[in-house]
C-alpha cells in the first residue's frame, strides 16, 4: 500500500509530507527531489524506482504530488488516488497551487489522515468529507448528527446525505463531447473518435431515484424488437441540436460514476442511480462509428527552394447551415528556422507567433456548410541542419452546439417516493456542446 | 487563510519561543504554535525537543488541534518512547468518547505509534472498537489490526484479533468488509501458508455482494482479493466472472484493471468451446481501449498491462490497432509503450497502416522514440513476411535522410532482417556500405561489420572495409572488437589467399595486445582452430545459423503467467515479479494461473512450470559451472546427439523459458545468450566457454584442502540420525569396459539435510589415474555438485576409493525422462566418460515437509482430482505405526491418522527440494499385506517416482 505522500513545489521544496508506513524513511523525500525533480534529464516515466522504493508522481501546474511505496501496490489505484487527492483539494480551496497549499496545510494534513489510512484509500467523496472535515474545528454536533455523518461516510450511498431540501427541484444536463481526429494529408481518416461526458447538476430534494435514457443502439434495437413503443415521443428532453437524422448510435464503451448501479446496466442496460447533490459527472462514453466531423482541414505545403515555404490551408464546416461554430482556431506549425511570415486570410485574424513556432488563425464564428482559406509565405533562414523539419500536424480548436457522436438524451426521470414531488415538477435543462479534442491533420 | 506564514519562520531561538507559546494559556496562541511546529516538521526541521510541550496540548476539545498533536506524535513517538507514554491515557480515554469520530481518530492514531509500551495499551481499546456499534469505528479498527500486525505479529495472533477480523468479512457495512479484506490480505501476504483468507464459495459470495455496495477503493481491495481465489470448477469460475464483469464499466480505472485481472485469471478455467468464453473475450476489449482516454499516467499503467494481456491473449485486441496510434502530444512514456503494442498487434491484415504510421514517427523529434520506431519497422519485417520488402525499402528511404541516429538504427535492424531472410535482400549492402563513415555507435558499427563479414564474398572490397576498422582496433568497444575478429576470420575462410596478412594482424591484436579476456580467448580459439584444422574451422565459423524468430522480446511464459496474476500492480508496470523489487517476505510467493478443468485440453503443470520459472533467471549464468576446466566437456555432453541443423523457429520462442535450453545443443546455447544478435557482440557465456578450453587448468588445483574435514562432518551427520533415511544399495553405473578401466558404482543418500552422491571409484587399468572431476547435465530438479570431486591421491591400479560428493539443488533445470534420470560426466587424466543413473526421489524430500493439518486439508481439496494417482504396495508386513516411523526417516511425515472399520488411513505430506508438495493417503488394513496409496500433487509427474520411493522405503 501507499507508504507515504509528499507534495513539492516546483523547486523541490517539501510542502506536505505524510508518512504512513514504517518502511519509508525521511530520506525518501530527498530521493525523489534529487532523482526526479532535480534530475538533469526529463524523467521519462511517471513511476520511478529508486533503491527499491517506488515513486508515483503527477504534476498539477507547478506542484508535484508523489506517492511512495516499497510494496507491490496496485499502481492504477495509486494514480487514481493522486488524481482524487487533487480533486478533493480543488473542491476545498480551489486551484492546486503552492500558495493555496501553504495556506491550507493544516487542512491537507487533516484530509490525508482521513482519506488514507495506513496507505489504504478511504472514502474520498468531497460531499461526505465536507460534512465533518471543516476548517472551523468541531461544531457542537448532536448525537444524531454524528451518527448521520459516520453512516454516510461508510454507507452504501456515501455520495449523498439525507435530508437535502430545495424549494425548486431542478436538473441541468450537459452532454459534453470532444471529437478527436487524425487525418492524412490526402484527407483519409486515420483515426477518429468521440469521447463524451454527461455532466449533471442536480438540485433535488430527498433521496431521489433517477433513470437516464439515451439513443443507445442496443436499447433502441431491443425496444424495437420487443414491440415496446419508443419513448422518444413522450420524452420532454429529446431534440438537442444534432444535424444527423439517425435514430440511434453505437456506443463502444461507457463508464459510470460510482452512484450508477453497474449490475443493472450490465443486465438491462438501464442507467439508474441516486444522484450526488450538486455537480458531478454521471458517465463517460466513447464512440467511433458515424462520427460527424464538424470541420475538414485541407492543407497544402510547398517547399520553394531551401529558404521558402508556401502554405495554403482551407477549412470547411460540415453541419447544418443554421448552426454556428465558435472559438475556431487553426494552428499551423512553422519550421524552427522561420525568419518571417506573410499571411493572408479571408476571415478572422491570423498571426505568426514566433515563440510558439506556429501561425495561429482565429475565427470567432462560422456557420455550417461554409468554407474559408488562409495562405502564408514563410521565409526560412538557411541552416546546416541535416535533419529535415518534422512537419508537425495542423491542429484545430472549435466549439459546436451539437453532439458530434449523434447522442441524444431521451429521458431523465426522477422518482422520490417519500416526498411529494413527481417527475413533472422537476425542471430539466439539456445542453449539447461539441468541442475539439486532438483534432489534427497531417501535412 | 494565511497559514503560509508558518513556513517562513527561520529565525534563531525559534524552538525556545515555540516552547513558550505552546505553554501559553491562550487557546488560540497554543494552536498557532502547534501549527508552526507542524510546518517546521514538514520542511524537515527537527522539532523533537518540543515533545513534552506538544503532548501537553493533547487534552483539548478542539478536534483540529488534537489532530495536529496526533500528527506530531506519529512522527516523533518512536524517538521519544518514554515520553510517548504520557499520551496513552488520553488515547484510552478518547477510545471511550461518545463521539464515534473521536473514538476512530484515537484508535487510528494509536496504531501509528510504533512504541512497544503503547502497543500493549492498545489491545483493549482495539478489541472494543472492533465490535463498536458504529461502522466508522469498526472500519478504522479493521485497518488498525493490520497496523498492529506490522508492529508485533505475535501479539495480534495471541490476542485473537485475526479471528475478529475474519468475522468482520460478514459485517453488514460494505466499507467495514472492504477494509477487513484489505487488512487480511496484507497480513496473509506475510504468512504465505496460513489459511488466513479462508476463501470458500460462501465467503466469496459475501465479497461479491459487498462489491456492489462499497466505495471505489473498497471494490479494488475486494477484486484484488478475489484474484487470489481459485474456483473449484469452471461453473463456479463462470458465475464469479458474470458477477465481476459489470465492474468493467466503472469510472475508476483501477477498478477496471482489477476486474480485468480477475477475469483474465478465471478465464483460464473456462472451456474454450463455451459460448460464454467468447462473450467474455469480447467484453474485455472496450474497457481496455477506454483506459487509453484516461490521464497520461494511468494510460501508462494501462499500456504496460495491455502489453501483457496482448501477449497472453492476442485475440482480445487484435482489431483495435488504431487506438494505439501515437498522438503528437502524448507524453514520451506513452508513445514508447504504444509503439511496443503496435508491433505486437501487427499482422498481415493491418501491416500497411502500421508501416505508414511508423514511417511518420521516424521523422519526429524525440531521439529515443525515433530509434524505437525505426527498430519497429525492422521487427515488422521479421514478423510479417509479406511486408519484409516494403519494410526494407522504407528503411532504405530512412537511411537516405542521413540523420545519423536513424541511419545507425536502420543498419542494426537490417542486420536482423538478413538473419531472418538470408540471401534475399543483399542488394542493399552497397547502400549500407556508403554510410560506413557515419557510424559512431558500437552497436551499429558491430552490425555493419557483421554484415561485411557474413557477406564477404559479395563485397569486393570487404578486406579494405574491415582493414579500415582495424586501424583503431584498441579504441573500439569490446562489442566491435569481437565482431571485427569474427568478421575477419570469416573473410579469411572465404577468401584465404588475399587476407592472410589481415587475419594474422587481427589475431595478434586480439591475443597479444589486448587485456580483455573475452577477446583474447576468442582470439586464441580461432587461432587454434585455424592452425589445427581449417576445414573444421570453416564448419564451425561458417556454420548455418538458425533463423531468428520475430517474437524475441516476448516475456518468458511462466513469468508472463505470474504477471497476469499481478495486473494493475507495480509488478505489471515493471514487468518483473514482485520478488525482484519488494524486500522481505512480502510478495515472494509466486502466483500462477489456475489450470483449466472443464474440457480435457492439455493442462500445463503449474508446479513444475513454477519451479522452472523460479530458476529461469539464473539459468543463463549457471551455464558456466563452478569448475571452469570442465566446461568444454560439458559442452560436449550437451552435444551428445549432434545437431547439424538449427532448431526450428517454432521452438525458439520456448528457449527463453530455460526448460528446453539443451534441446538444440550448441545452437540454442548461442540463441539464449544473444537472442537477436547471432554471434555479434560480447557473449560472455560463449567467450568464456570457448576460451576456457585451451587454457587447461589441472583439476587438483580446485580441490580445497579442507576436503577431509567435509568427510568427517558427513560421518557425524550420518551417526546423528537415529532412524536414518533409506539408502538404496550401490549399483554399478559405469562398467570398467566402457571407461578405459575406470569402474564407478554408487548410490545416493540424504544425510542431515545434505544430498550426497556416494561413489566408489575402482581403477581396473594398468596405469595410475589422477585429476578426477565431475559434472552433471541439467536435470529435473537442478541437482549439481556442491563442490569438486575430492580424490586427493592418485588412484593406482587395482585401488578403490570411496568418495562422497555433496549435491546442491540450485543447478540448471531441465525435465528429464524418466524424471529422476541424471546424466553425469566424469573426467580423469585419461579421458571423459559419460553415464546416466537414476536417483531415488526420496533424497529430495526436505526436512520441513510437515504440513499443518489445516493446510493439508485445504490443499488436498484444492488439488483437482485429475491429479490423483493410486498405487498398490504388495507384500508389506508392517503395521501402520511402524510404517509411519520408517517413512518419517525419509522425510515423509504423517500428519494425521484415522481408523475406519479396522482400516488405518495415514495422511502424509512430502516437500520436494524445489518446493513441490506431495500429499499422500496410505490405507493399511490389519492382516492384509497389500497397502493402497493415493498421491495428490500439483505436478502429477512426480507421483510415479514418489510411489517407487514408498515401495523402496517400506520394503527395506
Amino acid at each position: 500500500m501507499i507508504g507515504g505522500l509528499f507534495i513539492y513545489n516546483h523547486k523541490g521544496e517539501v510542502l506536505i509530507s505524510r508518512v504512513y508506513r514504517d518502511d519509508i524513511g525521511r530520506n525518501a523525500v530527498d530521493a525523489f527531489r534529487v532523482n526526479v525533480i532535480h534530475a538533469r534529464q526529463q524523467v521519462r516515466s511517471p513511476v520511478t524506482n529508486i533503491a527499491r522504493t517506488s515513486f508515483f508522481h503527477v504534476k498539477r501546474s507547478n506542484i508535484w504530488l508523489a506517492a511512495v511505496t516499497k510494496q507491490n501496490v496496485n499502481a492504477a489505484m495509486v494514480f487514481e488516488f493522486l488524481y482524487k487527492m487533487c480533486d478533493v483539494m480543488a473542491a476545498y480551496f480551489g486551484k492546486v497551487s503552492e500558495e493555496n497549499i501553504k495556506n491550507n496545510f493544516v487542512l491537507i494534513y487533516e484530509l490525508l489522515d482521513e482519506i488514507l489510512d495506513f496507505g489504504y484509500p478511504q472514502n474520498s467523496e468531497t460531499g461526505a468529507l465536507k460534512t465533518f472535515i471543516t476548517q472551523q474545528g468541531i461544531k457542537g454536533q448532536t448525537k444524531e448528527e454524528q451518527s448521520q455523518i459516520t453512516s454516510q461516510v461508510t454507507g452504501q450511498i456515501g455520495w449523498r446525505r439525507e435530508g437535502i431540501k430545495y424549494r425548486r427541484n431542478e436538473l441541468f444536463l450537459d452532454v459534453l463531447e470532444s471529437v478527436n481526429l487524425l487525418m492524412s494529408p490526402q484527407g483519409q481518416v486515420l483515426s477518429a473518435h468521440v469521447s463524451g461526458r454527461v455532466v449533471m447538476k442536480s438540485y433535488l430534494s430527498g433521496m431521489p431515484e433517477c433513470k437516464f435514457g439515451m439513443n443507445d443502439k442496443i436499447v433502441i434495437d431491443k425496444a424495437g424488437k420487443g414491440g415496446v413503443t419508443d419513448e422518444v415521443g413522450k420524452s420532454d428532453l429529446g431534440g438537442g441540436g444534432s444535424t444527423s437524422g439517425k435514430q440511434s448510435i453505437a456506443i463502444d464503451d461507457c463508464t459510470f460514476n460510482q452512484c450508477v448501479r453497474l449490475s443493472k446496466f450490465d443486465s438491462e442496460r438501464s442507467i439508474s442511480f441516486i444522484p450526488p447533490d450538486g455537480e458531478y459527472e454521471l458517465m463517460r462514453y466513447r464512440t467511433t462509428k458515424d462520427i460527424i466531423l464538424p470541420f475538414r482541414v485541407i492543407p497544402l505545403v510547398r517547399e520553394v527552394g531551401r529558404t521558402k515555404l508556401e502554405v495554403k490551408v482551407v477549412i470547411k464546416s460540415n453541419f447544418k447551415p443554421s448552426l454556428l461554430a465558435q472559438k475556431i482556431e487553426v494552428r499551423i506549425p512553422t519550421p524552427l528556422n522561420t525568419s518571417g511570415v506573410q499571411v493572408i486570410c479571408m476571415k478572422g485574424k491570423a498571426k505568426y507567433k514566433a515563440s510558439e513556432n506556429a501561425i495561429v488563425w482565429k475565427i470567432k464564428r462560422m456557420a455550417g456548410m461554409k468554407e474559408s482559406q488562409i495562405s502564408a509565405e514563410i521565409e526560412l533562414l538557411p541552416t546546416n541542419d541535416k535533419k529535415k523539419w518534422a512537419r508537425p500536424p495542423i491542429s484545430m480548436n472549435f466549439e459546436v452546439p451539437f453532439a458530434p457522436s449523434g447522442l441524444k438524451v431521451r429521458y431523465l426521470k426522477v422518482f422520490e417516493s417519500k416526498l411529494n414531488y413527481s417527475d413533472h415538477d422537476v425542471v430539466k435543462w439539456v445542453r449539447y456542446i461539441g468541442r475539439s479534442g486532438i483534432y489534427e491533420t497531417r501535412c | 487563510m494565511t497559514d503560509s506564514k508558518y513556513f517562513t519562520t527561520t529565525k534563531k531561538g525559534e524552538i525556545f519561543e515555540l516552547k513558550a507559546e505552546l505553554n501559553s494559556d491562550k487557546k488560540e496562541k497554543k494552536k498557532e504554535a502547534v501549527k508552526k511546529v507542524i510546518a517546521s516538521m514538514t520542511v524537515g526541521k527537527d522539532v523533537s525537543a518540543l515533545f513534552p510541550d506538544v503532548v501537553n496540548c493533547m487534552q483539548t476539545d478542539n478536534l483540529e488541534l488534537k489532530k495536529l498533536v496526533y500528527l506530531y506524535l506519529m512522527n516523533y513517538a518512536k524517538s521519544q518512547p518514554d515520553m510517548a507514554i504520557m499520551a496513552v491515557n488520553t488515547f484510552v480515554k478518547d477510545c471511550e468518547d461518545p463521539n464515534p469520530l473521536i473514538r476512530a481518530l484515537a484508535v487510528r492514531t494509536m496504531g501509528c505509534i510504533r512504541v512497544d509500551k503503547i502497543t500493549e495499551y492498545l489491545c483493549e481499546p482495539l478489541r472494543k472498537c472492533l465490535k463498536d456499534e458504529d461502522p466508522y469505528v469498526r472500519k478504522t479498527a479493521a485497518v488498525c489490526v493490520a497496523k498492529l500486525h506490522d508492529i508485533n505479529a505475535q501479539l495480534v495472533e495471541d490476542q485473537g484479533f485475526l479471528d475478529t477480523l475474519k468475522d468482520l468479512i460478514s459485517d453488514s457495512n460494505p466499507m467495514v468488509v472492504a477494509n477487513a479484506v484489505a487488512a487480511l490480505s496484507e497480513i496473509a501476504e506475510s504468512h504465505p501458508n496460513s489459511n488466513l483468507l479462508d476463501l470458500n464459495p460462501q465467503s466469496i459470495n459475501k465479497l461479491l455482494t459487498a462489491l456492489n455496495e462499497c466505495t471505489e477503493w473498497g471494490q479494488i481491495f475486494i477484486l484484488d482479493c478475489l484474484a487470489n481465489y481459485t474456483p473449484r470448477d469452471d461453473r463456479e469460475s463462470q458465475s464469479i466472472c458474470e458477477r465481476v464483469t459489470p465492474r468493467l464499466s466503472h469510472a475508476n480505472s483501477a477498478v477496471v484493471l482489477s476486474a480485468v485481472k480477475v477475469l483474465m485469471k478465471f478465464m483460464e478455467m473456462l472451456p474454450k468451446d463455451l459460448d460464454y468464453y467468447g462473450t467474455l473475450l469480447k467484453k474485455l476489449a472496450p474497457p481496455l481501449v477506454t483506459l487509453l482516454s484516461a490521464e497520461p499516467e494511468l494510460q501508462y499503467v494501462a499500456l504496460r498491462n495491455i502489453n501483457l494481456i496482448v501477449q497472453k491473449r492476442p485475440e482480445i485486441l487484435k482489431h483495435e490497432m488504431k487506438v494505439f496510434f501515437v498522438k503528437y502530444n502524448d507524453p514520451i512514456y506513452v508513445k514508447l509503450e504504444k509503439l511496443d503494442i503496435m508491433i505486437r498487434l501487427a499482422s498481415q491484415a493491418n501491416i500497411a497502416q502500421v508501416l505508414a504510421e511508423l514511417k511518420e514517427y521516424a521523422t519526429e523529434v524525440d531521439v529515443d522514440f525515433v530509434r524505437k520506431a525505426v527498430r519497429a519497422i525492422g521487427r515488422c519485417a521479421i514478423k510479417v513476411e509479406q511486408s519484409a520488402e516494403r519494410c526494407v525499402s522504407t528503411l532504405l528511404d530512412l537511411i537516405q535522410t542521413k540523420v545519423n541516429y536513424v541511419v545507425q538504427e536502420a543498419i542494426v535492424v537490417i542486420k536482423d532482417i538478413f538473419r531472418k531472410y538470408p540471401n534475399k535482400y543483399e542488394s542493399v549492402i552497397a547502400t549500407l556500405c556508403e554510410n560506413l563513415d557515419s557510424l559512431d555507435e558500437p552497436e551499429a558499427r558491430a552490425a555493419m561489420i557483421w554484415i561485411v563479414g557474413e557477406y564477404a564474398e559479395r563485397i569486393d572490397n570487404a578486406d579494405e572495409l574491415l582493414e579500415s576498422f582495424l586501424e583503431g582496433f584498441h579504441d573500439e568497444s569490446t562489442q566491435v572488437q569481437l565482431q571485427l575478429l569474427t568478421a575477419i576470420v570469416k573473410l579469411f575462410l572465404k577468401k584465404p589467399t588475399e587476407t592472410q596478412e589481415l587475419v594474422q594482424q587481427v589475431l595478434s591484436l586480439a591475443t597479444q595486445d589486448s587485456d580483455n579476456p573475452d577477446l583474447r580467448d576468442r582470439g586464441y580459439i580461432y587461432w587454434r582452430l585455424l592452425s589445427t584444422d581449417p576445414v573444421a574451422a570453416k564448419e564451425v565459423v561458417l556454420a548455418e545459423k538458425p533463423l531468428i524468430s520475430e517474437e524475441t522480446d516476448l516475456i518468458e511464459p511462466t513469468l508472463l503467467e505470474e504477471l497476469i496474476c499481478h495486473i494493475g500492480t507495480l509488478a505489471s508496470v515493471y514487468h518483473k515479479p514482485p520478488s525482484a523489487f519488494v524486500e522481505g517476505s512480502r510478495g515472494v510467493m509466486h502466483k500462477r494461473l489456475p489450470a483449466r478443468t472443464g474440457s480435457g485440453e492439455g493442462t500445463e503443470c503449474p508446479d513444475v512450470g513454477n519451479a522452472a520459472g523460479g530458476s529461469a533467471p539464473e539459468a543463463a549464468p549457471s551455464i558456466i559451472p563452478s569448475q571452469g576446466d570442465l566446461l568444454g566437456d560439458l559442452l560436449n555432453l550437451d552435444l551428445a546427439p549432434p545437431t547439424t541443423t538449427g532448431p526450428t523457429p517454432s521452438t525458439s520462442g520456448m528457449q527463453m523459458g530455460g526448460m528446453d535450453l539443451l534441446g538444440g545443443g550448441l545452437d540454442s546455447l548461442m540463441d539464449e545468450s544473444e537472442p537477436l544478435g547471432g554471434d555479434i557482440g560480447g557473449s560472455p557465456a560463449m567467450g568464456a566457454g570457448f576460451g576456457a578450453a585451451p587454457t587447461v587448468m589441472p583439476a587438483s588445483l580446485n580441490a580445497p584442502v579442507g576436503g577431509g574435514l567435509g568427510d568427517l562432518f558427513d560421518l557425524g551427520g550420518g551417526v546423528g540420525m537415529p532412524m536414518g533415511a533409506y539408502i538404496p544399495p550401490k549399483t554399478v553405473w559405469l562398467p570398467a569396459m566402457k571407461a578405459k578401466g575406470l569402474e564407478i558404482s554408487g548410490t545416493f543418500a540424504r544425510r542431515a539435510g545434505v544430498i550426497q552422491m556416494e561413489l566408489v571409484l575402482t581403477n581396473k587399468a594398468m596405469s595410475v589415474m589422477t585429476d578426477f572431476a565431475i559434472q552433471f547435465n541439467r536435470n529435473s530438479f537442478g541437482l549439481a555438485p556442491a563442490g569438486p570431486l575430492q580424490v586427493l591421491t592418485p588412484l593406482g591400479p587395482n585401488q578403490t576409493i570411496e568418495v562422497s560428493l555433496p549435491l546442491s539443488t540450485v543447478g540448471p533445470v531441465m525435465k528429464m525422462d524418466p524424471l529422476n534420470n541424471l546424466q553425469v560426466a566424469v573426467k580423469n587424466n585419461i579421458d571423459v566418460f559419460y553415464f546416466s543413473c537414476q536417483y531415488p526421489i526420496s533424497m529430495l524430500f526436505v526436512e520441513d515437509g510437515k504440513m499443518e493439518r489445516q493446510v493439508f486439508l485445504a490443499t488436498w481439496k484444492d488439488i483437482p482430482n485429475d491429479n490423483e494417482s493410486q498405487f498398490q504396495i504388495q507384500d508389506c508386513h508392517l503395521n501402520s505405526e511402524a510404517a509411519s516411523n520408517k517413512l518419517q526417516g525419509s522425510n515423509i511425515f504423517t500428519i494425521a491418522k484415522r481408523t475406519v472399520e479396522g482400516q488405518d488411513m495415514l495422511y502424509m505430506s512430502i516437500k520436494l527440494s524445489n518446493g513441490i508438495w506431495v500429499l499422500a493417503e496410505l490405507k493399511v488394513q490389519a492382516g492384509n499385506p497389500n497397502y493402497t496409496i493415493s498421491l495428490k500433487c500439483r505436478a502429477p509427474e512426480v507421483s510415479q517416482c514418489v510411489f517407487q520411493c514408498y515401495e523402496a522405503v517400506l520394503k527395506n
